[in-house]
């Protein structure tokens, strides 16, 4: 009875005509699904006059987008943005469906996955596919995230999961690839429509920039105290940084929450990261070991942070963090020009 | 204003070991307590029932026997009364059976007293999902509302309530008519001390238990382990990355060879922010 259904599909999550991150993530993640499955890889577009989106979404990996466009979809509502998922899913019953594992997208995958009764695998961190079941084996850290639990969903169709932002790699844009734009109607009315989006308010504080940040200078609890972490701050100002941090940083109130790195923090994948006193737990390293180029700072030679760094230095933050400011201010002069801080 | 809200008891995954022939959590190894997300989710009841004037605040939770004790922790905190449904058909359930098993029991508590407003968790530290409140909501037709930060304003002729929802960029600003399901986080409220009549009442509470025989209409298929379309496959540890290189000699040094390693990097640093 799977027989019918095929094919990988990728929620595409646009806000306002912008297209997640995550979403083009996605495409790349299931592009590789879909080659190893021998399918196509269909993007899922709802909105309003969001039709010009296609061909991106087409450039990065899919070969066809299912697209709604409809009033009711201006804004995401789980009522009327599920109820367009669930219309095409039964039309053309895809073998696998992700989301990203946004605020919407938990919320909008949580509610088809009821409604066609079939698995959701949260927070997944690594996707892959056994071909002679052609089963997903969706992975995500379990437990406090000591370890990796690998879900299956062996009985039921589609096979769903959403997916971590800035854990899986978006594909090179190419704009020579050709893909088919599938139109679908859909019927609903704003009357039956038992929740209103009054406005939307954009926040535009920290937290959204360390997840765009390209350089980040993060802390941990080996900077002692709040007095000490000052220096995270200035070597962060002096190279025009964003600052982070780690749970422990965030709990002894060094930092608000919004710039925690980790599980249960933010996933980012800076260019440069600068983990300083910070001892490498897995709750943190899942949230910046994609990161370009690592820098770890630790007295302690056997660190696990050393693990994912491209570069060590064994050493005591508090004589090592000075001399880099100190450096830095030297290499700037060097390369001159104005430079202001924020 | 009948607010029901669903309270999980978790391990604190601080402390944790995990049985290795049936990749489940060893629950004995630790302390049991309420899903931290939950805890709010009760107090932001208290203070909906403030802000209003009137309500009654009921709790609802599935699991073993020893859940009453974050039913107790919950009229602690200022719930007038608490639901525990236990039995072993709802064991093993995942998402999709959890939300089904406490969508019954919402459905018989509805009998009793009509819900107004159903609040979850954001998600629950164990299982770590945050699919169940939705679950539920799909489950009873009412609108599900994730991740609100701020309840704002009831409009008891209307039916409305005015809500703050979090999404990626900023928030929403939302209107909807209740019955419907909120799930919220940490940053909703800060909670209270609980006052001392609530602590003595909690002490002496105890919970209305029911097992699967005491739900209707229920369809005992969609229960428990074989409801539950998702399953562990394996566990494993994470691969250790290799790691990079150390630079060496004394501090001056070091600093010195990572400025150089950084001297290509330049066009990165020292951007506006
Ligand atoms: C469910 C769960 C979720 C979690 N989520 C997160 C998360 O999202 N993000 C997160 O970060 N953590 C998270 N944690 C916590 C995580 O397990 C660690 O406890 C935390 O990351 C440790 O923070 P730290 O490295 O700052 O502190 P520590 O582990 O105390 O490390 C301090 C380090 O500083 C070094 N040090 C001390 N003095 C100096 C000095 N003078 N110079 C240089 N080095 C020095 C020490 O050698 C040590 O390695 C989570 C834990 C759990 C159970
Ligand atoms: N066994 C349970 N009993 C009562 N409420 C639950 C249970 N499991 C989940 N919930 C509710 O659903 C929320 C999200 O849980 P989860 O989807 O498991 O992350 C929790 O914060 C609770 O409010």
């Amino acid at each position: 009875m799977f027989e019918d259904y095929r094919g990988v599909w990728v929620f595409i999550e646009q806000n306002e005509g912008e297209i997640e991150g995550v979403s083009l993530e996605l495409l790349g993640a299931g592009r590789k699904l879909a080659d190893k499955l021998s399918v196509p890889l269909s993007g899922v577009l709802l909105g309003l006059e969001i039709k010009e989106l296609c061909p991106e979404i087409i450039s990065y990996g899919a070969d066809q987008v299912f697209v709604v466009d409809h009033a009711v979809l201006k804004d995401y509502r789980t009522e009327s943005y599920m109820k367009g998922v669930i219309l095409l899913a039964e039309k053309y019953k895809p073998e696998i469906f992700l989301y990203g594992a946004t605020p919407n997208g938990k919320d909008l995958a949580s509610a088809v996955a009821t409604d066609l009764s079939t698995g959701l695998t949260a927070d997944t961190t690594m996707l892959d596919v056994d071909l002679d079941n052609r089963l997903l084996e969706a992975s995500r850290p379990a437990f406090g995230g000591n370890i990796m639990a690998t879900i299956l969903c062996k009985k039921h169709r589609p096979q769903m999961g959403t997916v971590r932002p800035k854990v899986m790699k978006a594909l090179e844009k190419d704009n020579s690839r050709i893909g088919k734009i599938i139109e679908e109607e859909i019927f609903l009315q704003e009357e039956d429509m038992r929740t209103k989006v009054l406005k939307i308010v954009k926040d535009v504080t920290k937290k959204a920039r360390l997840t765009d940040a390209h350089v980040v200078v993060a802390g941990g609890k080996g900077m002692g105290d709040l007095q000490g972490f000052q220096l995270i701050h200035e070597l962060a100002e002096t190279i025009g940084a964003t600052v982070g941090g780690t749970r422990d940083v965030v709990e002894a109130g060094w930092l608000p929450h919004e710039q925690q790195v980790g599980q249960t923090g933010e996933t980012i994948t800076p260019k440069i990261y600068f983990a300083i006193g910070i001892s490498g737990a897995i709750q943190h390293i899942v949230g910046m070991k994609n990161s370009e180029f690592i820098i770890a700072i630790n007295k302690d030679p056997n660190a696990p942070i050393f693990d994912v760094a491209t570069y060590g230095i064994v050493g005591d933050a508090m004589e090592i963090v000075p001399r880099l400011i100190e450096q830095f201010k030297v290499l700037q002069k060097e390369k001159g020009g104005e430079v202001s801080y924020v | 204003m009948h607010i029901v809200v669903c309270v999980k008891q978790v391990p604190d995954t601080k402390i944790i070991k995990i049985n290795p022939k049936t990749n489940t959590l060893d629950r004995r190894s630790a302390p049991a307590i309420l899903n931290p997300y939950d805890a709010h989710a009760v107090q932001e009841a208290v203070k909906i029932k403030k802000m209003i004037g009137e309500g009654t605040i009921s709790v609802l939770s599935m699991g073993p026997p020893q859940a009453t004790a974050v039913i107790k922790k919950s009229i602690e905190i200022g719930a007038d009364r608490g639901y525990l449904i236990s039995d072993r058909a709802f064991a093993g359930a995942d998402t999709l059976a959890t939300s089904y098993a406490l969508s019954k029991a919402l459905e018989r508590i509805s009998k009793e007293q009509k819900i107004d407003l159903v609040i979850c968790g954001l998600h629950a530290i164990d299982g770590d999902t945050g699919q169940v409140g939705p679950g539920i909501a799909r489950r009873l037709d009412i609108p599900p509302i994730t991740n609100v930060i701020e309840v704002t304003e009831f409009n008891k002729k209307e039916k409305t309530v005015l809500l703050k929802r979090k999404i990626a960029n900023g928030y929403q600003l939302i209107e909807a008519q209740y019955p419907c399901l909120l799930t919220v986080g940490k940053e909703i409220n800060e909670i209270e001390y609980s006052p001392m009549p609530n602590m003595i009442k909690a002490a002496r509470y105890e919970p209305i238990i029911w097992t699967v025989n005491d739900l209707e209409n229920v369809d005992r298929p969609q229960l428990g382990l074989k409801g539950s379309p998702t399953i562990v496959g394996k566990m494993f540890t994470p691969p250790k990355p290799e790691g990079g290189k150390k630079l060496d000699g004394n501090a001056d040094e070091q600093v010195a060879q990572l400025i150089a390693l950084l001297e290509d990097k330049k066009e990165l640093l020292f951007a506006n922010h």
